[in-house]
């Protein structure tokens, strides 16, 4: 088998915009994730990022099973889950787990630890018989470093950190190969976002894991992440390691969100290459003709709006990025 | 205008021109609850001269939007009281000021804008009669003319179309225009304080590198001093010039911006720059800070930062806890071992 575990082709999900209450009628659609092409390969981290409403969670909830697509493929392990039979996309789900950003609302206030994180037992069974599983419910908790001994707590009696430690333990009841992070440590403190970057960086090390990692703090996937896909209104506009989007950024919208990012070195103050965006992000129902970014971009030209630039390599910088006239400009590092 | 604002400012008894716009001194605050008292501030102190941007960092629940909430007269009296210490604005303690004075002041003197924009406009009046209002309150201004400074307002806060845009509610704007407003709002009344609590915190990168930019070319006009509340420390490094670092309701450590980066004289500010990643660099370690901060109702005897610090010995689990040491001239850290872990430099 290939390396590829996950993929998808052209994937989109619209949402409908209706009208009326009885007879409802469709006037147009959110576009929320709009032909979106990626691969995972095994044991490595794919960071997604974007601005709010680009799509992230959208695609996250699709490739889950959470959201159904509106159109295109996903593929698990090279098996297509929309052509396969109920019994094996079943499987294939199983092996693709979430965890989410909010530790204080993701997880059941009224059941104790160890029945949220021994749920997915009840949906699979088959993976640890009856007898094992508390037992099974333990060594998790073990292996995201919490006390064994709390089974029986209920989340409130753990902190934010605690919670979120908590949602990957149940992440991982069902042995999974894919674990897919939504934003998991924004809600965080600084000092315990850390704890559960190195957590999450033990387990994949330990266990192989692959991660989809979505995040909008720039920095926090920098460090994370191999490769980096950015999102742009529902499209990826540009996809690479983590060298050439953080270092040879080609897309000029990548350029303007990485030279928003602050940097915690004061010396570093005013010698960076500055973008300031104007404008709004458009309405994904509405989005503009062509490239979708032009109506904030400052190299836009005619052609862009007629043509939608496709996510190719163009230039030296060797990834792909869809921007007719992408060029590499450093926009991290101070120039002096 | 500003001939009125003068009138405004001597009319209150002891203004002294010459003193600081700002200076908290040894602020305590408590929430009396039903599961004890949290001390939520003890003891915080600092200077805010005029024009100058005063950073308070620090993680959720240390004490800091407490802190800004006692400044500003607004803290939530029962549970939370102010049980000692003077807020000083040009040298009249706040503290001593019957209400009708207190509100002058915050109308007039210092102003404050909010994380959540949404919450502090009201959504029933448009955003343009809020702004008129102000001047009508404030200045007896008319109709008209307040209705004007609304829109000039909208114009310097960089609201496109502000004459049109004066006329809608605060739910028709997105969430940056609506920090905007808000902004708008806060320098109405040319206040010579601005104390902005997580101004940015709700927002995208982009449009929060669009709102410090414009906080900072206002303050800059004004010669304003700005409280800037916040836990990012790509924000303070890219904006501050003095740094209180807050922990369980204290300030621990305080310096000019480029002292602390360079050499954090507190083991919890240097955890703190070590557990964060940066977008410059490739991945390096993260040495995160174990542990958890203490709950307020319980806070540890000693040093508050004991159970998590590396560097702790028996003294400092004992009482009095650490006092503010004097690391140079200009800087001050509470740790009995500032020296050690600042190093040599
Ligand atoms: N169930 C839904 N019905 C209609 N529109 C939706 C639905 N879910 C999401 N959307 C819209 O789809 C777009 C993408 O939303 P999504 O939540 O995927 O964004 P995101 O990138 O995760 O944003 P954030 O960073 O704020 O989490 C948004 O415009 C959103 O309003
Ligand atoms: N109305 C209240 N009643 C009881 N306790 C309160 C109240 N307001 C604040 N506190 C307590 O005071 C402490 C300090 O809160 P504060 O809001 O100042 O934290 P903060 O530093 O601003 O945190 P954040 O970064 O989360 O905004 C917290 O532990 C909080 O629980
Ligand atoms: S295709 Fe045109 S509008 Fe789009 S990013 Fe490139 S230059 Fe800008
Ligand atoms: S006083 Fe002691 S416990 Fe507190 S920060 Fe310093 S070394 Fe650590
Ligand atoms: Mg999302
Ligand atoms: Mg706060």
């Amino acid at each position: 088998m290939s390396d590829v575990v996950l993929e998808t082709r052209d994937l989109v999900k619209h949402f409908p915009l209706t009208r009326g209450i009885v007879f409802k009628k469709q006037y147009g659609a959110v576009q929320a994730v709009d032909g979106v092409n990626l691969q995972l390969r095994r044991g490595e981290t794919l960071g997604i990022v974007g601005e709010s409403g680009c799509g992230k969670s959208t695609l996250a909830r699709m490739l889950v099973g959470l959201e159904t697509p509106t159109s295109g493929d996903l593929f698990v392990q090279g098996k297509n889950m929309s052509k396969v039979g109920a019994e094996e996309r079943r499987r294939g789900r199983r092996n693709i787990q979430l965890v989410m950003q909010d530790p204080y609302t993701s997880l059941n206030p009224r059941m104790t630890v160890g029945d949220i994180i021994g749920e997915p037992f009840e949906v699979h069974p088959d993976v640890v018989p009856k007898g094992k599983r508390r037992a099974k419910v333990q060594e998790l908790l073990d292996l995201v470093g919490l006390n064994p001994d709390h089974i029986n707590r209920y989340p409130h009696q753990f902190s934010g950190g605690q919670r979120q430690r908590i949602g990957i333990a149940r992440a991982l009841a069902l042995n999974p190969e894919i674990i897919l992070c939504d934003e998991p440590v924004s809600a965080l403190d600084v000092s315990i976002q850390a704890q559960v970057i190195n957590l999450l960086e033990k387990l994949q090390a330990e266990l192989g894991l692959s991660y989809i990692f979505i995040a909008h703090d720039l920095s926090v996937v920098r460090h994370i992440a191999d490769r980096v896909a950015v999102m742009y209104l529902g499209k990826i506009i540009e996809i690479g390691t983590e060298d050439e989007i953080y270092d040879k950024p080609t897309h000029p919208y990548t350029q303007a969100l990485l030279s928003a990012v602050p940097v915690p070195d004061p010396k570093l103050r005013g010698l960076r290459d500055q973008i300031v965006l104007t404008g709004d992000v458009p309405s994904p129902a509405n989005p503009p003709s062509g490239c979708r970014f032009r109506t904030r971009c400052w190299k836009a030209q005619d052609i862009c709006a007629e043509q939608q630039p496709t996510l190719e390599v163009r230039d030296k910088s060797g990834h792909p990025s869809a921007c007719h006239f992408a060029e590499v400009r450093d926009v991290v590092h101070a120039t002096e | 205008m500003s001939t009125d604002v003068n009138v405004k400012i001597d009319a209150l008894a002891g203004v002294d021109p010459d003193a600081l716009p700002l200076q908290v001194k040894d602020l305590h605050v408590e929430f009396r609850t039903r599961n004890g008292i949290a001390r939520a501030v003890n003891g915080v102190s600092f200077d805010l001269r005029a024009g100058e941007t005063r950073a308070i960092l620090g993680e959720s629940g240390c004490g800091k939007s407490v802190t800004a909430q006692a400044i500003m007269g607004i803290l939530d009296t029962p549970p939370g009281f102010i049980t000692g210490g003077e807020i000083l604005y040009r040298g009249v303690d706040l503290l001593k000021l019957p209400e009708s004075e207190r509100r002058k002041v915050r109308a007039n003197r210092i102003a404050m804008i909010f994380q959540d924009a949404l919450s502090a406009l009201n959504p029933v009046f448009t955003v343009g009669f809020q702004l008129a209002e102000l001047f009508r309150k404030h200045r007896g201004m008319s109709r008209q003319d307040a209705k004007a400074r609304a829109v000039e307002l909208l114009d310097l806060v960089k609201i496109p179309a502000a004459r049109q845009r004066v006329n809608d509610y605060p739910h028709q704007f997105s969430g940056g225009m609506r920090q905007r407003v808000m902004i708008a709002m806060a320098l109405a009344l040319d206040p010579e304080v601005l104390i902005a609590d997580e101004p940015t915190t709700a927002l995208d990168v982009t449009v929060q590198a669009q709102i410090m930019a414009l906080l900072a070319e206002l303050q800059r006009e004004r010669n304003m001093g700005l409280v800037l509340i916040t836990h990012d420390m790509g924000v303070v490094a890219d904006v501050a010039d003095q740094i209180s670092v807050m922990y369980a309701g204290r300030v621990i450590e305080e310096a000019g911006v480029d002292d602390i980066y360079a050499s954090p004289a507190h083991p919890y500010t240097k955890g703190l720059l070590e557990s964060i990643p940066r977008l410059d660099l490739k991945g390096h370690e993260l040495s995160a800070i174990k542990g958890l901060p203490p709950m307020l109702t319980n806070i540890p005897p000693g040093c508050a930062f004991n159970p998590r610090c590396g560097y702790a010995q028996e003294v400092c689990r004992q009482d009095p806890a650490p006092p503010l040491y004097q690391v140079s001239p200009s800087r001050t850290a509470a740790c009995h071992f500032w020296k050690e872990v600042k190093g040599d430099e």
